[in-house]
């Protein structure tokens, strides 16, 4: 709470404690172990003192009199009672009123077991109600949202979700209506709670008012089953609670990780085990469409496989994706491309990532060195629509004046509006803009007393306040994502080299969208890479010594990779949960990839669009179905819970590796889980130290930046109210001990046996070209909700069409209006689109939201975009 | 329908003006939206909201709190009938009854020619002349069954048209700016 | 020596409220004169007086503005929610002497050096708010507002903010919040003292209309003027609005400490006695929160401390007189009620105990109740304000919770045979 270390005495019940300066009485009871009860306060706001729940006796300067201990703070020598008689009167009173208009409906209440409210009546109530007049009634659950309900006559105006929505999402969707007893929780209008972040005002409710669509008596507490994991949706690795019930996961609950995601969840996250429950789950295995043995699909792809080394070299077979994987699927998978088959053309991302040499070779921040950087610069997409928890986290450092935020976008995001500057440029342009803002030389007019020009777009007075902020704060912390799928990766490579160029103490969180991305290349799973964040030069030796042997040479990327294919040089290709046709940026490509006659063999959860024309699907387990480990884009490695079973004959992708390689001749040397890790751990440094015992390990839940260095966490309380239904969770932590307590005795031995990747900045030279007077910049960011390999139904937000944008200067230059349909050029493809106005969008610009579902004549970014080029340019006809 | 006047946003900037915070103008802009149209309609809290930059559902939420804010439609005519400690020792359930029958209606509803609603009130500072019955907040003490009948009759005639402005009107003159609107920075009178 | 009319002397002129009345009975001269004397000097001046605040809390007004925060910011808002049942002098005030509020609130913003003012005027005062608007418009216009106010180098906004209807905005926390755009939710008090944080987090005196209005008169006279009239703390005049039983309801301006609650509903010029010349049952000092007094206490002085030892308040000013026709339980019911109605709904005890405690008494008061509701209206009283004594403790945020058991719990425990009567016979026996 409180920045000042000082220390004092206060008493408490008449015991003498320490507490610290600037903390509230409740935190301070809290630390002292003694609980007490309470409503409306959470720990992750502000307080409000509404409820009079946690009412104790203060002394002041009138003597003791009751005050609520979640608002006042502690002061010195302060004594607290909180179990005189006159306190339990308080709270047998504030018990007895907040049930006599409840309608104590427990039995039929998705709440009842696991309800504070029910909890504290039993600990501190009135044994029986007196009340004997007709309760308030409300009409029964009213809809906030599609997901999300109310049920106005449970609620005991705590107000702890119309404050998240507010304080913590920045989404006042929803708020106190009227006054007095009729006041109500409730949304304007039509104006639904269509927040990404919906879902936790359920899981803070104290009381079973709010309920999600999902979960509605699904279960009741008791027969929920849970496994602590990590979520998967996207590569912010919020921990989680899984719950299931009959082998059926049916509720995700947001655990306080302090260093990730602070209890909160977004929707897509916590509603994402809709997907495993999909109609479109693949559980067969299936040859050309048609439901085959486990032996004969395994047959057919290492026959293939073979014949493919055998003929044309084992680089005429390929391997795409790995984020959708464990850490040690990954490694598994690393470990058969290269010693079994022998190719380097392993790829786990999309030709719409990072480069590797970002992700694993850059000075790294984590989430909270960035929320405590004086300094962020953003560099990239709106962090809302690609990791909606890192939002809130630079959300909140950014208003709690922490922390001070440049962003360098092309448009807007949700950040903007709290930005100290918000640098919009032309699409394509940005390192431009980063070399104006890093580079040692302030802006020059081209000649002597001319005006300086704008740098790409952007203001040069904006450029300049920014520069002085970023030149005081060299050790800024940097957070590089694609801003767009039409703008190519090597411009925030050349965004990047100029930072690392100039400013050493700089400090890198790369963001990446899909899940382990970050895990599938620690793994090795990117041409040129071998597992340990190491290349293929620099590691060969020490590889070559464990596995038997690695390629010689360097392998393609996914572009590369799918070029081969459409050219026929490749003989079989292997997705590895991965769906280049909705996620490759150019569909051209990717499609001509698919349809050559390349081998394909999807290796997938669900049915997509790539899926339907490979020649062999294998059916595999996902999230919630599987153990392991995750790596999150900090490189933070925290578990993943196996709650049920795997529907039909799903397999774990590390078990399809093994018997594959077997039925090639070759032994990967692993038959379970726990033999993949340990080879992890005692052959690659960077997972030096990292036990099954230990990330199992209460001690280390909120998961361990690698590589592992033993510093100690603070221990922690986590309050049982703060997130009801995973109350065992309420335990100290203390990093780095083992599973029976003792303090981990870290094995610093062998340090290094290679070397590891570093970043070289280059001296880049790209050519953007210049936009003619004809044309626009295409810009293709992404949103949370799309069209991607992840299909969980349940989406919060209304589903957009796939239109163009454009603002109105240039709609108005093609006398266009929305709603009308447009012919649409690029170099790569022609279409036909609706198109749409938005202001937000800078002149000479048009913005296609990338991989939405895309029907009729609504156009997909992905046509349009082309391969090899650096920006895309679009002309526009009337028709 | 019902979002301001050109003539009405001009006023709701210059309101805005008049404090050193926009959310301060709330109350004044509702106000300003019911005197425009009668009640706070949906399609004015939308304006509002964009006007002082929160969200429609903050600008609802604030406006229900407070009981002259009516987020549904009401008569011309808001007939408040105070039952209040002392206007009650005055007679005023009494009254009330009487207004019921009169206007034929329940306390809360409004005439099906939307002319009346009848409102309950809490003490509304009349409580020299009890019973206090307001119209529009115009102040009408210490009536009888007989000068209510008369109040109503006036009302419908038109006679108290100077008197009672129609349902939202609270004041009719506007306030000055003052010294930002000296600085230019404000509006100008 | 006559005892002067120091807020209600214009108030016998039809055009009261005019400007030119206004300056024609000397208006605009205190502040002329405020003016050319340091701001601490009218403070002195001001505390000298001990004017007790008027508002409802009786906080002398110069130390009030004595423990303003040092801050380049600083507003005055003046409180004209008057919403208190049977409170009815601030509209007087406002309506009939608009001109007298703004210099005296003028007077205070200089004094507290504020850099804006606000009169918050509660939102069913449609004359009031038009009356007070024309007087700040014409002010602006005389000069006494604005830029450079009569050449002084005092310079000042002064907005007239209209209120929407809500009791609990004359608590000055609540009363803050709404006029920053906010429903009116009460602050916590530590750490919401408006001196220290009050209009968006910056140092502010909320003082009452009737307060503000006697600032003309004190600078015009001399703190220690007002503070020979009166006896100990309670000094100057007072308006009080005598309502209920009496022949005369009205606002009266009386000196206080020297008359007693007999004498203002007694004496031919306030009062004039009780209706029907029937018995005084019970009266109401001090608005609709404060403990009731028999008839034994008639003798009272009007004097703060006096009531405040005797158990009750002067609160606002009001006194509610009831006869012996009157039935307790309705009285105490409809009371209740107006607090059940008005709770803003932070609190629990409040928000839930103001809707149970009406719906007991109405019960009661219907016919319909047992004796063992007594205890329990008690019982719910004592979970409000625990203890149920005069000055209140409590559980709630701002005082309107512990407000709720005042008529319930007194009139129980002065009238408990008229709740019997009413429990045993199934009804009221005045109807
Ligand atoms: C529930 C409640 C209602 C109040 N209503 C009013 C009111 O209508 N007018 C008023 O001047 N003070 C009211 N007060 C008192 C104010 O909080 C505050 O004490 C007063 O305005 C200070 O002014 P003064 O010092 O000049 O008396 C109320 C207090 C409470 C707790
Ligand atoms: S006591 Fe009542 S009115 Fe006061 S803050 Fe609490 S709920 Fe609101
Ligand atoms: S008032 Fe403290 S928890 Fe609600």
């Amino acid at each position: 709470m409180s920045d000042s270390s000082e220390k004092f005495n206060i008493s408490i019940d008449g015991i003498e404690c320490e507490a610290n300066a600037g903390e509230l009485i409740i935190t301070a009871c809290d630390n002292a172990g003694v609980h007490i009860p309470r409503f409306c306060y959470h720990p992750r706001m502000k307080p409000v003192g509404m409820c009079r729940m946690c009412l104790v006796e203060v002394s002041g300067p009138r003597g003791m009199s009751l005050a609520p201990s979640c608002y006042l703070q502690v002061a010195p020598g302060m004594e607290i009672v909180t179990d005189s008689e006159k306190v339990k009167k308080a709270q047998d009173g504030v018990l007895e009123f907040l049930l006599i208009n409840h309608p104590l409906d427990c039995p039929v209440c998705d709440k009842g077991g696991e309800c504070p409210l029910q909890d504290q009546t039993l600990a501190y109530g009135p044994g029986e109600s007196r009340f004997v007049e007709s309760k308030r009634h409300w009409a029964k659950p009213i809809p906030l949202s599609d997901l999300i309900l109310l049920d106005r006559e449970r609620c005991i105006q705590c107000g702890r979700c119309i404050r998240f929505a507010e304080e913590i999402a920045g989404d006042p969707m929803i708020d106190f209506m009227s006054r007095g007893e009729t006041i109500e929780v409730n949304i304007f209008e039509e104006n639904k709670f269509t927040s990404y972040y919906s879902g936790n005002t359920v899981q803070i409710c104290p009381v079973g008012a709010l309920t999600a669509t999902p979960y509605r008596f699904a279960s009741r507490p008791w027969d929920l089953e849970q496994v602590e994991s990590t979520c998967m949706s996207c590569a912010n690795g919020c921990r989680m609670v899984v719950q299931s019930s009959q082998d059926k996961l049916i509720r995700n609950l947001g655990i306080d990780s302090d260093p990730v995601n602070q209890s909160w969840l977004c929707d897509k996250g916590r509603f994402g085990f809709t997907a495993n429950q999909s109609d479109l789950r693949v559980t067969v295995p299936l040859a050309s469409n048609e439901e085959v043995s486990w032996k004969s699909a395994i047959d057919f792809v290492a026959d293939a496989i073979k014949q493919a080394v055998d003929s044309t070299g084992p680089e005429s077979v390929a391997i795409i994706g790995g984020s959708r994987l464990t850490n040690e699927d990954a490694y598994c998978w690393s470990k058969f491309a290269r010693s079994v088959i022998g190719t380097d053309s392993v790829d786990a991302q999309l030709g719409d990532g990072l480069a590797p040499e970002l992700v694993l070779g850059l000075p790294k921040a984590t989430i909270d060195q960035a929320c405590k950087a004086p300094l962020v610069v953003l560099v990239g997409p709106d962090i809302r629509e690609e990791a909606p928890i890192l939002f809130l986290r630079l959300k909140d450092a950014a208003t709690n004046g922490q922390t001070k935020l440049i962003e360098v976008t092309p448009n807007a995001t949700s950040l903007s509006k709290y930005a100290t500057q918000s640098l919009f440029h032309r699409p394509g342009e940005q390192h431009v803009v980063i070399s104006a803002l890093v580079s040692p030389q302030e802006l020059k007019p081209p000649t002597q007393g001319a005006p300086i020009q704008p740098v790409a777009g952007v203001d040069v007075d904006d450029i300049t306040l920014a520069r002085k902020l970023i030149q005081e704060n060299k050790d800024a912390v940097f957070i590089v994502g694609r801003p767009s799928m039409a703008d190519s990766e090597e411009i925030l490579t050349e965004s990047v080299s100029q930072v690392v160029a100039n400013m050493s103490e700089a400090k890198f969180l790369t963001l990446l969208r899909r899940a382990n991305t970050h895990g599938a290349l620690d793994s090795g799973l990117a041409p040129g890479c071998l597992p340990g964040r190491t290349t293929l030069d620099l590691g060969k030796e020490h590889f070559t010594k464990i596995w038997g042997k690695v390629p010689a040479t360097k392998g393609s990327s996914c572009t590369e990779i799918l070029q081969k294919a459409s050219r026929s040089e490749l003989k079989v290709l292997i997705l590895l949960g991965a769906d280049p046709i909705k996620d490759f940026p150019s569909k051209k490509l990717a499609l001509s990839a698919i349809n050559s006659d390349t081998k394909i063999v999807s290796i997938t959860a669900h049915m997509n669009d790539s899926a339907k024309l490979s020649d062999v699907v294998l059916p595999a387990t996902m999230f919630g179905e599987k153990a392991g480990t995750t790596t999150n884009f900090e490189g933070r490695v925290s578990s993943l819970g196996k709650k049920v079973t795997a529907p039909g004959q799903s397999w774990d992708d590390w078990a399809i590796a093994v018997t594959l390689a077997m039925r090639l001749g070759g032994d990967l040397g692993f038959n379970s889980l726990e033999d993949i890790s340990e080879e992890m751990e005692k052959y690659v440094p960077l997972y030096r130290n990292l036990k099954p015992h230990i990330w199992e390990s209460s001690a280390q839940k909120d998961g361990i930046v690698l590589p592992i260095t033993g510093e100690s966490v603070k221990p922690r309380w986590i309050d049982p109210i703060a997130t009801p239904g995973i109350s065992s969770l309420t335990h100290h932590r203390v990093a780095l001990r083992d599973s029976n307590d003792n303090t981990l005795e870290l094995d610093t031995g062998k340090t290094s046996e290679f070397q590891v990747l570093r970043f070289e900045p280059h001296q880049g030279d790209l050519k953007i070209p210049t936009l003619d007077a004809y044309s626009l910049r295409l810009m293709a960011p992404r949103r949370l909700y799309d069209a991607g390999t992840h299909d969980g139904p349940a989406s919060a937000t209304e589903e957009l069409p796939s239109i163009l944008n454009l603002n109105h200067y240039d709609l108005d230059r093609i006398g266009a209006s929305t709603g009308d349909r447009v012919k649409v050029v690029s170099s790569t493809g022609e279409h036909v689109s609706k198109v749409a106005l938005d202001d937000s969008i800078a002149k000479g610009t048009a913005l296609i939201w990338f991989n939405l579902k895309a029907n009729g004549d609504e156009i997909g970014a992905s046509d349009l975009i082309g391969v090899g080029e650096l920006v895309t340019d679009i002309r526009l006809e009337a028709i | 329908m019902a979002r301001f006047t050109t003539e009405n946003l001009e006023k709701a900037s210059e309101i805005i003006s008049l404090y050193p915070e926009p959310r301060s103008a709330l109350i004044p802009l509702c106000h300003l939206a019911q005197a425009q149209d009668g009640w706070l309609t949906p399609e004015a809290i939308g304006q509002i909201a964009d006007l002082i930059g929160l969200s429609p559902a903050e600008v609802k939420g604030t406006a229900s709190f407070y009981d002259m804010f009516h987020t549904e439609q009401v008569g011309e005519y808001l007939v408040g009938v105070c039952t209040n400690i002392s206007c009650m020792l005055g007679g005023a359930y009494e009254l009330l009854e009487h207004c019921e029958d009169r206007l034929g209606i329940r306390c809360g509803q409004t005439t099906k020619d939307g002319k009346f609603t009848l409102e309950e009130m809490e003490c509304m500072a009349g409580c020299d002349g009890p019973p206090c019955v307001t119209v529009n907040y115009r102040y009408f003490l210490g009536l009888d069954n007989s000068k209510f009948d008369q109040l109503v009759d006036d009302l419908e005639s038109g006679r108290l048209d100077e008197e009672v402005p129609k349902h939202g009107t609270v004041f009719r003159n506007a306030r000055q700016g003052g010294l930002r609107a000296n600085k230019g920075e404000g509006q100008t009178k | 020596m006559s005892i002067p009319k120091i807020v209600t002397s214009r108030l016998g002129f039809d055009d009261s409220f005019t400007m030119d009345r206004y300056i024609k009975t000397g208006g605009y001269q205190a502040l002329r004169k405020a003016l050319k004397a340091k701001p601490e000097e009218i403070r002195e001046e001001v505390t000298t007086s001990n004017l007790l605040g008027r508002g409802g809390a009786g906080f002398e007004t110069g130390r009030k503005w004595s423990m303003l925060r040092p801050n380049p910011v600083r507003y005055l808002v003046v409180n004209g929610d008057e919403s208190e049942p049977a409170t009815f002098k601030d509209r007087m005030l406002i309506e009939r002497d608009p001109h007298q509020l703004v210099e005296g609130t003028l007077i205070a913003a200089y004094a507290i050096q504020a850099t804006q003012a606000f009169i918050f005027i509660r939102g069913e005062f449609a004359l009031g708010l038009e009356r007070v608007i024309n007087a700040v418009n014409e002010a602006y216009e005389y000069g006494a507002i604005g830029e450079n106010i009569f050449g002084s180098g005092f310079s000042i906004d002064l907005v007239v903010h209209p209120g929407a209807g809500a009791y609990i905005c004359g608590e000055e926390t609540a009363l803050i919040e709404s006029l920053e755009g906010k429903r009116g939710f009460p602050r916590i008090k530590p750490p919401f003292f408006p001196a220290a944080i009050g209009l968006y987090g910056d140092p502010t005196v909320v003082n009452n209309v009737e307060t503000m209005s006697n600032m003309p008169w004190i600078v015009n006279n001399g703190g220690a003027a007002f503070a020979s009239l009166g006896e100990g703390r309670s000094t100057g005049t007072r308006l009080f609005a005598l309502s209920g039983h009496v022949n005369q309801p009205g606002n009266y301006e009386v000196e206080m400490s020297k008359s007693t609650f007999r004498d203002l509903i007694y004496n031919p010029e306030y009062g004039g006695g009780v209706r029907r010349n029937n018995q005084v049952k019970a009266i109401i000092p001090g608005g609709a929160s404060a403990p009731w007094f028999g008839p034994d206490q008639l003798d009272l002085a009007l004097d703060q401390d006096a009531v405040a030892k005797a158990g009750s308040m002067l609160g606002s000013g009001s006194i509610i007189v009831m006869d012996e026709e009157t039935c307790m339980v309705r009285a105490a019911w409809r009371i209740a009620r107006f607090f059940h109605r008005e709770s803003c709904g932070q609190c629990t005890p409040c928000r839930e105990g103001s809707g149970w405690i009406d719906r007991i008494m109405r019960r009661i008061e219907d016919g319909y109740g047992r004796e063992e509701d007594l205890d329990l209206l008690m019982d719910a009283c004592d979970n409000i304000a625990p203890g149920v004594s005069w000055p209140p403790a409590q559980t709630t945020i701002c005082v309107l919770g512990p407000s709720i058991p005042s008529s319930v719990a007194w009139s129980i425990r002065m009238f408990r045979d008229e709740y019997l009567i009413h429990i045993k016979e199934g009804g009221c026996p005045f109807r």
